[in-house]
């Protein structure tokens, strides 16, 4: 293989490993956050108790997020160095500003958390995980910007001279509108993650009858802000949709499988396309619904790949001489609508879950409960997706219309060094991952209310005045 | 002045240069106790023990690195380019031990069986001690000139990684870290482990000064420092040789907070003796033309004037709180005294 497709197969590796942590702690964060705070307002043990445990969780899932997020921020230079020469000037700023903002912040704050329960006041222990929140929340924003400028450039000039691109403002790299639709987005599918596997966890505890006041407490509380959050994150998702169309148009009709101009509003729900023969093959569609969700009168005409891929070859003639722009469709395709699927499943179960618990009638349905479940996995997939569409739907750009994929890789990797990395990545990605499942269902089955017999026996008081 | 340097260039230079002092001030005791839990620690309790004297601050001492490698992106984009790619292997020797490192903290405190927890702490050691080796290495390699092409890439043999200064860098700058590191578990602990690390640190020292000895007659064969920068090079290599001295007397004498200071002045010694030495290039070729001079791997102005304001704005919070964690979790740890991981 050649080094353009090994550092490719590096990144979508490392990425996608790397996003199903950071959403999980991002979303298990804040919901600690809150139950730490209900234990401040309401003095009730069990939410301490909660706290806890889930604590815990959010803890093992943000070391794993944490060492992958040291690949990929290397990664640009090691593999991409062309990419960073390019767009250092650029991109650069906003992952300083990341570490210098958020990261610190993060972990400064994460190892007072874990490491002075009782030795401060429980008021400010909550303040702790809120700026463990707040710095998590801020390092989404900072990497967004960065990432929104690889989807939609905006505020820059192109040097001749140095042939990159530099900063025309960084307010402007704030102000891009694709950062306003991506992070919110994103975010809010995090703290989904995140309350989704509370309530995926607890429903598996409570079809088992373990503790059954403490994880009722917890699936109440995952599914209220899960269903919230689900529903926000679909209705950003949405406008994000409505800009596509005009942003990045060859990523929309993909999404859609449209090779052929749409006339007719109508929604193609299931599609299997012949990428060979540029042809959308068998689908079934649904009429007048892609109007319906675009918000437009039924007469509006979107371009189809076909057209699309014409005019981009036209448009960029001579500049980059690309032969076609045809992204991965049936990736693209399916990935939208397990993303969305997944989101509306969610949201619907949130509800359902929210209805049942009232009486708690959900605790005799046994199939519920294990459907339930399941929906701890739905937000990994959800966001894997979303991603997926996101970054592959960028082909052949890095920088959209700017720099391409092909001139970004270092030139001076060789295949051997790409395809060694790539082994060992693969298998400590395997480990960590294997190990981590491991260690929470481990402490699940444990539970919140379990005393470690070694630990026990090394009762000290740290507030005492002699150990200052 | 040096053609094409604006002081937003030195400024910038210099703040690199200071992120990377205080990594190596501040994770190299981490990765020091890292090592101790191999080369000091008796038996799990002591392990345990040591590993919880760095338990609340290592994450926020990797930072720095994270910190380093940002600044350098935003600021001089073809640096950081340059050494990412021509450093491939070390730096993705660096990162598998920095993962391994990372998770070992949380999945050691969370196994259930001797020989899972055991496992990660192994982690902990190997990582410990891959990290600083590598860091020694690219950083003596990178001074001693590097094959450069005209478009910034480094394309290098075997040898121009591995030679034998960059061999006696890496083991130098983990040893230092070891040393750096006992300092530390004498500041945090008490009885007798912390009498053990006084004793180990004190046989070191030795061993330390043969080693600063043989790096200075290296940096004087195999760079230009002594050469380009006499007096400043010279002074650098005076002041880490005193401050060993310092720590050694400081082991002697039973002062651990001048031990614990004068070996993370040795390790913010070398890595100023080597920031001193490349300006103002940031990568120095193996022959003159091919060094990247500051000014040519530089941002734009304008980002760098943003960033100078970003970080005047934020830095000054970022140390204090860092400082302020330093402070709560200021007190001595007695062995057995337990999980405070909760």
């Amino acid at each position: 293989m050649d080094i353009l497709t090994l550092a490719r197969i590096q990144f979508g590796m490392t990425t996608v490993f790397h996003f199903l942590f950071v959403p999980l702690s991002i979303g298990l964060g804040l919901a600690v956050a809150i139950m730490e705070t209900l234990y401040v307002i309401k003095k009730d043990e069990i939410y301490k108790d909660m706290t806890k445990f889930w604590g815990k969780i959010f803890l093992l899932s943000f070391a794993v997020g944490v060492v992958t997020g040291i690949i990929q921020e290397f990664q640009f230079g090691m593999n991409w160095s062309e990419y960073s020469r390019f767009m250092g000037d650029i991109f650069g700023a906003p992952l300083a500003v990341e570490a210098l903002l958020a990261f610190f912040l993060e972990s400064t704050f994460i190892g007072l958390w874990a490491f002075t329960w009782d030795k401060v006041k429980p008021r400010t222990h909550a303040i702790f995980m809120w700026l463990v929140a707040i710095g998590s929340a801020l390092s989404a924003l900072w990497i967004l910007a960065a990432n929104s400028f690889m989807q939609h450039p905006v505020s820059y000039t192109i040097n001749p001279e140095t042939n990159r691109a530099e900063m025309d403002s960084f307010f402007g790299l704030l102000q891009n509108p694709q950062l306003w639709l991506e992070f919110p987005h994103v975010i809010l599918g995090a703290f989904t993650t995140g309350a989704f596997v509370i309530v995926g966890i607890s429903a598996m505890n409570l079809r088992k009858k373990r503790n059954i006041e403490f994880n009722r407490k917890s699936m109440k509380l995952g599914a209220i802000l899960g269903t919230i959050f689900a529903i926000a994150t679909m209705g950003v998702g949405h406008q994000q949709m409505i800009a596509l169309a005009t942003d990045q148009p060859m990523k929309f009709a993909a999404m859609e499988a449209m090779y052929d101009d749409l006339e007719d509003g109508s929604w193609t729900a299931v599609a299997f396309p012949d990428t060979e023969n540029k042809d959308a093959g068998f689908e079934i569609k649904v009429p007048k619904l892609m109007s319906l969700l675009m918000g437009d009168d039924g007469n509006t005409t979107y371009k189809g790949m076909n057209t699309l891929d014409k005019e981009l070859v036209e448009k960029y003639k001579g500049e980059h001489d690309i032969a076609s722009f045809y992204v991965p469709v049936k990736t693209l395709f399916w990935s939208f609508r397990f993303m969305a699927g997944f989101g509306s499943v969610m949201a619907i179960v949130g509800l359902l879950v929210l209805f049942f618990l009232r009486n708690d009638k959900i605790m005799n349905m046994g199939w519920a409960l294990f459907g339930t479940s399941l929906m701890a996995l739905a937000p990994f997939i959800a966001n894997t997706s979303g991603w997926l569409i996101t970054e592959l739907g960028r082909f052949p750009w890095t920088v959209y219309g700017l720099f391409t994929i092909a001139d970004s890789v270092s030139p001076n990797v060789t295949a051997n060094q790409l395809l060694f990395s790539n082994i060992v990545y693969f298998l400590l990605f395997a480990l960590m991952g294997t190990v981590l499942v491991k260690m929470i269902l481990r402490e699940n089955k444990k539970g919140p209310y379990y005393v470690d017999p070694d630990a026990a026996n090394n009762e000290i008081d740290p507030l005492a005045k002699e150990e200052f | 002045m040096i053609a094409g340097l604006e002081p937003l260039h030195f400024i910038w230079f210099l703040l690199i240069c200071v992120l990377f002092v205080g990594f190596f001030f501040l994770e190299g005791f981490d990765f020091g106790v890292g090592l101790a839990t191999r080369l000091l620690a008796k038996d799990e309790k002591e392990r345990d023990t040591v590993v919880q004297t760095i338990g609340p601050v290592w994450d926020s001492n990797e930072v720095w690195l994270i910190t380093a490698g940002g600044a350098m992106f935003a600021s001089f984009p073809h640096w950081y380019a340059t050494l990412f790619s021509g450093y491939y292997i070390p730096l993705f020797l660096i990162l598998v031990g920095l993962i391994v490192r990372g998770v070992s903290f949380e999945f050691a405190a969370h196994s259930e069986t001797k020989k899972e927890k055991n496992f990660w702490q192994w982690m902990l050691f190997v990582g410990s001690l891959i990290v600083p080796f590598m860091f020694g290495m690219i950083f003596t390699s990178m001074i001693q000139g590097m094959p450069i092409d005209e478009n910034f890439n480094i394309f290098a043999k075997f040898g121009d990684y591995v030679n034998l200064m960059s061999i006696v860098g890496g083991v130098a700058v983990t040893l230092i870290c070891f040393i750096h590191g006992l300092n530390y578990i004498r500041l945090k602990v008490e009885g007798d482990l912390r009498v053990r690390a006084e004793k180990l640190s004190q046989k070191l020292y030795p061993v330390l000064f043969v080693g600063l000895v043989v790096f200075a007659v290296l940096v004087y064969r195999n760079t230009d420092f002594i050469e380009r920068r006499p007096v400043s090079t010279i002074a650098i290599l005076a002041v880490i040789v005193a401050a060993a001295v310092a720590a050694y007397y400081g082991a002697l004498k039973g002062k651990e907070t001048l031990s614990f200071l004068s070996t993370g002045a040795v390790l913010a010694g070398i890595v100023v003796l080597i920031f001193n030495g490349i300006f103002p290039y940031v990568m120095i070729g193996d022959v003159a033309a091919n060094s990247i001079k500051i000014s040519e791997a530089a941002s734009t102005l304008y980002t760098l004037k943003t960033m100078t304001i970003v970080t005047a704005c934020i830095l000054p919070f970022v140390l204090a709180y860092l400082s302020w964690s330093y402070y709560i979790f200021r007190k001595r740890i007695k062995v057995g005294e337990g999980n405070e991981h909760y």
